[in-house]
């Protein structure tokens, strides 16, 4: 018997009357996947879905991701309309999507621009749920246009990385989205912009070796697998025991490719505090506070 | 070669390796996956199989040959100032119909020697340092860069990961857009992933017309989305991988005709390039710096194809 149930029979007293039973929703506990600890659903919320043991980053879809950055209600979705098409006729490729993007229908990267405690920003955020986050000429597209109007508006640009890389249903198309993005945001950087990207598990294959290494400030999620082949496809290959943790984020730092690794709970600060260090800070007229001197 | 030749071979490299202390295991494994699921597939059926063959024969020139074919006077330059070099991707100077240019070539063996010394064409971020470095130095002094390209892909190792590939060919794609001098790209044989579009970041990329581009290998496709690595000749069909296919696609600027196919005779393909290249460089050194990056990004920038 799982836990929740147990707790939800000890302390739910049975009810007298079948008509007003009293339920506990079922998501009101949730395990930790890696220490097995129960966590109370509202406490683990409050911790940014850090387990409160043993510090597990639980995985985030695009809405929680929206809800821990974004100030609230400041999120405007942006590029929504963009939608895959099956060039190459790749077998079950345009099956697969029409059935995803009912569900996802922002396809594997969600654009947009928000607010950060007041300081306007232009994010995207992948979607592990659609192909495994996996770029394409739609998520490709997405990108470039978020950092054009980056250029254009003179605003920074942060990107929530998770990703398995190139999509092979799009063959060399999805390849060249690596080269397409890179441009975008040489172009970007070259006029003296920040971009700041944060890489959560995993960040592999075509999207570690494009736009999720040519951030200014590039942030690690504790734990989180950054590599370039997959450790199955090394450990095939080289017919020998990986190093201990290799390729997780510490690892990677160590290597010497992270600036820094932020737990969930610390994001928001850290990056309010290198905006404001780069003078992108909210706008002085925001809000009541500070109150206006007649 | 017949295909039990082949495997006989294999098994003589499985052999020298052994004594070497180098364990090769797994590209002898892949070498005689692809030599078995030759065997059991039918060529007609998925053309593009074909093209993935001959792009692999070990009697194809390399992209060292055509370095020694096109290019006078080459002085090889070693080394990426940072870490090593590179063996995988040969670099220097050297003179194509007598102007000065940068040349870049990945390189791959044609023994078993000289495969294990030049890591099966899988460079490491070393060699992609390298060529930047190099390719840097030929926007210092004005000279074209000349780049070929034939790689498994990039080395998937612990060094090579613990030297930041993924940062090395990352800082490719975003270096070579911004190069102020003529990129052409020729991909001479596999063009295998990240690792070949590294390299591939140019004003014009030419294609030979045997040789194939892919964002993963056939034999990868196939047993991840097929689930079964034998169907690699469908899943060669189905990437559009041939040189044809990416013509069409807009992928590639010119296929360039091999004759009767390099492995026969390279007489006709050098001569077809050297044509190419000449034609390419006029066109391109007639534009201002600011021109040519301002076309190359857009040429980039267009790529993809989506519904709004």
């Amino acid at each position: 018997m799982k836990v929740p149930e147990l707790i939800k029979r000890l302390f739910v007293t049975k009810p007298r009357d079948d008509k007003k039973e009293i339920t506990l929703p079922d998501n009101l506990f949730v395990q930790c996947p890696k220490c097995k600890i129960t966590i109370y659903q509202k406490k683990l919320h409050a911790n940014s879905d850090v387990c409160l043991e043993c510090g597990h980053h639980f995985v985030l879809n695009v809405q929680q991701w929206i809800d821990l950055l974004a100030d609230r209600k400041s999120w405007k979705p942006l590029f929504a309309n963009i939608k895959p098409i099956d060039t190459l006729h790749f077998p079950d490729y345009e099956g697969k999507l029409k059935k995803l993007l009912k569900d996802e229908p922002e396809e594997s990267i969600s654009t947009g621009r928000c607010t950060i405690e007041g300081i306007p920003v232009l994010v995207g955020i992948m979607n592990p749920n659609f192909l495994m986050g996996s770029l394409g000429s739609v998520a490709g597209e997405k990108i470039v246009r978020l950092f054009e109007l980056g250029l254009q508006e003179r605003q920074p640009v942060f990107l929530v990385v998770r990703s398995g890389g190139a999509r092979m249903q799009e063959g060399v198309l999805s390849l060249m989205q690596m080269a397409k993005t890179s441009a975008a945001i040489r172009r970007f950087s070259d006029a003296g912009l920040l971009y700041i990207n944060l890489l959560t598990h995993p960040t592999t294959g075509g999207v570690s070796a494009s736009f999720a290494m040519l951030g200014d400030i590039t942030l690690g999620e504790p734990k989180a697998l950054i590599g370039f082949a997959g450790p199955r496809v090394i450990e095939q290959t080289i017919k020998q025991q990986l190093p201990e943790g290799f390729q997780k984020a510490e690892y990677v730092q160590e290597k010497g490719f992270l600036d820094a690794i932020v737990a969930r709970p610390k994001l928001r600060e850290t990056l309010v505090s290198i905006f404001t260090m780069h003078n992108f800070t909210a706008p002085k007229d925001r809000f009541p506070w500070p109150m206006k001197k007649s | 070669m017949a295909n039990e030749e082949v495997l006989s071979k294999l098994e003589e490299l499985r052999s020298l390796a052994r004594s070497q202390g180098v364990d090769l295991g797994d590209q002898i494994n892949q070498m005689e996956q692809r030599v078995n699921t030759t065997v059991s597939q039918e060529p007609a059926a998925f053309p593009a199989w074909y093209n993935v063959q001959l792009s692999r024969r070990q009697d194809r020139p390399k992209p060292q040959d055509f370095v020694a074919a096109l290019i006078d006077n080459f002085i090889e330059f070693k080394g990426d100032r940072c870490a090593g070099d590179d063996k995988a991707i040969l670099g220097g100077i050297g003179t194509f119909e007598g102007q000065p240019v940068t040349v870049i070539a990945t390189r791959r063996g044609s023994t078993l020697h000289t495969n294990m010394e030049y890591n099966f064409g899988m460079p490491h971020p070393e060699g992609y340092r390298k060529a930047m470095r190099l390719i840097h130095q030929a926007a210092k002094f004005r000279r074209p860069v000349l780049l070929f390209v034939d790689t498994p892909g990039a080395y998937p190792g612990i060094d090579s990961e613990d030297h930041g590939i993924s940062e090395a060919i990352a800082r490719s794609l975003s270096d070579l857009i911004g190069i102020a001098v003529p990129l052409i790209t020729t991909i001479t044989g596999e063009g295998g992933s990240g690792g070949a579009l590294a390299l591939s970041v140019a004003d014009k990329i030419l294609i030979m017309e045997n040789a194939i581009f892919s964002v993963i290998s056939p034999e990868g496709c196939a047993s991840i989305l097929f689930k079964d690595s034998t169907q690699a000749p469908r899943a060669a069909q189905s990437l559009k991988l041939d040189a044809k296919s990416l013509k069409e696609l807009g992928l590639v600027d010119a296929v360039v005709n091999e004759g009767d196919g390099l492995h026969v005779s390279s007489e006709i393909g050098f001569k077809n390039l050297r044509t190419r290249i000449t034609h390419e460089l006029r066109e391109l050194k007639s534009l201002d710096a600011g021109s040519l990056l301002d076309a190359r990004y857009r040429k980039f920038r267009a790529i993809g194809n989506f519904s709004l």
